[in-house]
């Protein structure tokens, strides 16, 4: 699918806890406790999304259309009563989008003497 | 704890919680699952942290959504959009109108500090329901005696010449005993007031002026202190100024002068002439204040039985001392106004009834597509406070022009500026209203449509407005044009007073005459031949100017001051107890100026000095009371200590005003007074008739007066007509607002009944369609819309009719003889509300008759 490079721009940048949302997700399908747990294992600690912030950013996503509500979960998935979240080709569209900015930024930083050369 | 948790939830917006609230509850549930008791509070704190800014931005969200959405349907409804903000914004605009000259009258307290505790200070007799002044005695004694007051000061009014600081001027003061100012408590902008400790130096001739008085005259030069102003002939010391907006006792005052009572007024405790102010001490009500003064009067009622056994004391908060008269007309404006705002709710009520029903299918289809009934009623709320919003702003406008209108309500008495600023306080008050109007008929409309909800009104052909929605809209539009009807008969009835009045003949004719005052002063004007030689000069100077055609000086123009009564007592009869007449002395061509008719004998003449026999020139009436069917000239009186021989005869003058009956009137030669005698009625008003516009003519009179007395001021410059308008100006006041009420409620009125039918209309679209189908005439079916507008205005004429006879009968005193069921006012009335029922229902009648039978069996 196609996406118009002016619909994914316009959502950049992303803010941080959509980012992680979304690179969450992107590993699979998961519920709302699941995308919490994710997130604090992949940054170690360092960011622990709140229930407020986690859904009312899934409300966002969910109107922008980066995620869907899957209306049958994988079966492999534990608990049947939760609600699944799962990324949508747009919402990766987004999230690959974000990822190249701050690659860009990164490259960026290197060439200013910020960071080490790359080894 | 997790059902505090979802206590916290509400805070969101509904359909958010209904939508994410068990997921929430059940990750805030995993967490406490693995933490102690200290930290499951510390969970729940952090949850609080969390949930208060998130529900805020969603509701922010919502909120945004909400008005991105009205101001979209609101572009296409603009019509209703317009009629919702238009009646509103009357609404609105009158009641703050109303409400803010009434709070700046009635409510705020005096610009004074601690202006609760400042009293005025009155003898009441004891037999009759009388209060008045206070005589200097008594004043010193309660001041002497109490133990209640903090301080007592006392003043009088008064008026002075002003020579000196440009043209003469007459000023209006007050004398002050020198605890008075400081009593009121507001410093002097400048230089300092009077000091209690200079009380009782009469030679003391100093003067504290107003800012006005210091701007105007003194062009606000900060070297004035200390200044030497003429004032009455005698030089004063200018010791302050006062501030800007600050006015003691009353507003008309322009400067302070110390009052000076000579030994002799202390004499006489009935020589009662002071307005006695004190400042209660602190925590002392007025009942104690009241009690303890009663007691000091008790007192001086033994110790002085002749004058005093019947004094007690009054006391009146100053903030309270408003005429009942411009308390009645406020408190009646605020209820206009009231009725107003209700009619304005109404009104919107209906519209968004009716708005309502027309989105019947909207919201429908919104809530088939999942639109919880939560959001759509919050969307509806926000609509109609969107709506009320924008009303409640052009509201203020509507309030600001009209304040202006309504200053002639205010009081001249109390001791505040002209008209109330607008501040915060008064957008405050506009923002109830709005609020009140906004939400209050906003959220009914929403709830009856939230409720209906359901599919039925997706199914196909269904009709919404079920036959109790449309009864409870008919009455609320039967009750406004009712009211509207009320007010139009009313104010067609004062409006019939008011021309009545207007009609009454004066007894003069004041179409092209010019009058002022120069108020001779004493005792630089003693001598009755040097007041002689001021008016002869005057006088000859005035009849050489081109197009002056005579000129007189009388002691007071009629209905400018209506007393000046003296008993008239025929020699050889017996007193009669009807005999008072009214006293003028006049100059000679005093009765051809004013354009009294001369009906017999002669006018006052020069020749008519006080060598000469004493004449007069009577009324008709006065002829007719004491000499009935004889010839009066010739006939003598005692009047105002003289015999005095009937030379003449000449119509009647309504001295009193066109609305009340006067006394007879007698006019004495100027110069036929005993010497020093009758100060009061010294000939001071000056009347000119002449063939040239008044104001081309006051310069050249003020260079004649100034060239006959260089120290003479001039004051209360206008023309006769002026005068005789002034009679009605109060009621044309209050008849303008009324009148303007009453249109506003007859628009109301009608665009009520116009949105009623405009969707009566809409809802019959299929049928008005098949009937035309069926061969109905176009006419017919316009008939079938103007009959029920009629009806809905016959239903709300009748009783309409009826109410407004009944208030018409409790303010009979007022209708000056018109009849509370005047024909012709009631007809009026009547016809005007059919006509506005006509315009109103116009619109939806063409609508009926344009619908196309093709396009709506279409859609059926």
């Amino acid at each position: 699918m196609v996406h118009d490079p002016a619909d994914i721009a316009a959502l950049l940048p992303l803010p941080s806890a959509t980012f992680h949302i979304l690179l969450a997700l992107a590993a699979g399908d998961r519920h709302g406790y699941g995308i919490i747990q994710d997130v604090e294992a992949r940054t170690d600690g360092a960011l622990r999304l709140s229930a407020g912030t986690l859904y009312r950013t899934i409300q966002r996503l969910l109107e922008q259309g980066l995620i869907t509500e899957p209306r049958k979960p994988n079966a492999s998935l534990d608990d049947p009563r939760r609600r699944y979240y799962r990324i949508t080709p747009f919402g990766t569209a987004v999230a690959r989008a974000e990822s190249n900015r701050l690659a860009q930024l990164v490259r960026l930083a290197r060439g200013a003497g910020l960071l080490p050369k790359r080894s | 704890m997790i059902r505090l948790y979802r206590a916290l939830l509400r805070l969101y917006p509904t359909s958010f919680r209904l939508e994410y609230g068990d997921e929430m509850s059940a990750v805030f549930a995993q967490h406490l699952a693995g933490a102690g008791p200290l930290g499951r509070v510390g969970l729940f704190l952090g949850a609080v942290a969390d949930v208060v800014p998130n529900a805020l931005a969603l509701h922010w969200d919502v909120l945004r959504q909400d008005l991105r959405y009205t101001v979209r349907t609101l572009g296409h409804a603009r019509g209703f959009a317009f009629t919702a903000i238009l009646v509103t914004a009357l609404g609105v605009g009158a009641n703050t109108a109303a409400f803010s000259v009434a709070d700046f009258v009635l409510l705020r307290p005096l610009p004074y500090p601690e202006a609760d505790r400042l009293v005025k200070l009155f003898e009441r007799s004891l037999t009759g329901r009388g209060y008045n002044e206070l005589s200097p005695a008594d004043h010193q004694d309660w001041k002497r005696l109490n133990s209640t007051f903090e301080a007592m000061g006392a003043y009088a009014d008064g008026a002075v010449n002003l020579v000196g600081a440009g043209d003469p001027r007459r000023l209006q003061i007050a004398s002050v005993t020198p605890d008075l100012l400081p009593l009121v408590g507001v410093s002097p902008l400048l230089g300092r007031v009077f000091e209690p400790e200079t009380d009782g130096d009469a030679d003391l001739r100093t003067a504290v002026l107003g800012y006005g008085l210091w701007q105007s005259q003194f062009g606000g030069d900060r070297g004035v202190l200390g200044r030497s102003v003429n004032l009455n002939g005698a030089p004063y010391e200018v010791i302050g100024v006062m501030p800007p907006g600050y006015y003691f006792p009353s507003r008309g005052v322009e400067a302070w002068l110390p009052l000076v009572v000579s030994p002799d007024d202390f004499q006489d405790r009935d020589n009662t002439f002071l307005k006695g102010v004190g400042r209660l001490k602190d925590g002392v009500t007025l009942e104690q204040a009241q009690a303890d003064l009663e007691v000091v009067a008790a007192r001086l009622a033994r110790d002085y039985p002749e004058t005093n056994a019947e004094t007690g004391a009054f006391l009146v908060r100053l903030q309270d001392e408003v005429q009942d008269r411009a308390r009645f007309l406020l408190l009646a404006l605020c209820g206009a106004a009231l009725c107003i705002l209700l009619l304005a709710c109404a009104n919107l009520a209906n519209l968004l009834l009716a708005r309502a029903a027309a989105r019947e299918r909207e919201l429908a289809v919104r809530a088939a597509l999942g639109a919880g009934r939560e959001r759509l009623v919050r969307q509806m709320i926000t609509e109609s406070v969107t709506l009320a919003a924008v009303g409640g702003a052009v509201g203020v406008l509507v309030a600001v022009l009209a304040v202006p209108l309504l200053t002639r309500l205010v009081p001249t008495t109390l001791p505040i500026a002209e008209q109330p600023t607008l501040d915060l306080r008064i957008l405050a008050v506009a923002a109830l209203f709005t609020a009140f109007t906004g939400i209050g008929f906003g959220l009914v409309p929403a709830l009856r449509a939230g409720r209906g909800g359901g599919f039925t009104a997706l199914r196909d052909g269904a009709r919404a407005g079920g036959g109790r929605k449309q009864r409870l809209r008919a009455g609320l539009v039967t009750v406004e044009v009712a009211m509207s009807v009320v007010l139009l008969i009313t104010s067609g009835l004062l409006m019939r007073a008011v021309w009545r009045v207007q009609a009454t003949d004066p007894g003069f004719r004041p179409d092209g005459v010019l009058t002022l005052r120069t108020h001779l002063p004493r005792p630089r004007y003693d001598d009755p031949l040097r007041r002689d030689e001021f008016y002869t000069r005057v006088l000859s100077d005035l009849r050489a100017l081109p197009g002056v055609e005579s000129a007189a000086y009388v002691s007071f123009l009629p209905m400018v001051m209506t007393g000046g009564i003296w008993g008239v007592t025929i020699p050889g009869r017996e007193e009669t107890r009807d005999n008072a007449a009214s006293l003028r002395f006049v100059t000679p061509g005093f009765f051809a100026t004013m354009g009294i008719p001369l009906l017999r004998g002669r006018d006052i003449e020069a020749g008519d000095t006080f060598d000469r026999p004493f004449v007069a020139v009577v009324s008709e009436a006065l002829a007719r009371r004491h000499w009935p069917g004889e010839d009066p000239i010739g006939k003598v009186f005692q009047f105002a200590f003289f015999e005095r021989t009937v030379v003449g005869v000449v119509s009647d003058v309504r001295v009193r005003g066109l609305e009340r009956t006067s006394e007879p009137q007698v006019y004495l030669s100027h110069l036929q007074v005993p010497d020093g005698g009758l100060i009061f009625y010294d000939p001071k008003d000056l009347v000119i008739r002449s063939s040239v516009p008044a104001a081309a003519l006051v310069p050249a009179v003020r260079r004649i007066i100034r060239s006959a007395d260089a120290e003479q001021p001039i004051s209360d410059v206008a023309t006769l007509a002026d005068v005789v308008a002034s009679q009605t100006a109060p009621r044309r006041a209050q008849l303008r607002v009324l009148v303007a009420l009453a249109v506003l409620a007859l628009v109301l009125a009608g665009v009520g009944i116009h949105g009623l039918l405009a969707f009566t209309v809409s809802q019959r679209r299929q049928e008005i369609g098949v009937r035309l189908a069926l061969g109905a005439e176009p006419g017919g079916i316009a008939r079938l819309v103007l009959r029920e507008g009629l009806l809905l205005a016959v239903l709300g004429i009748v009783p309409g009719v009826v109410a407004a006879y009944l208030a018409a009968r409790g303010m009979s005193a007022l209708l000056f003889g018109v009849k509370p069921a005047d024909p012709a006012t009631m007809l009026a009335a009547v016809g005007l509300a059919l006509v506005m029922t006509l315009a109103g229902s116009l619109l939806p009648a063409l609508r009926a008759v344009r619908v196309s039978p093709m396009s709506v069996m279409r859609t059926e």
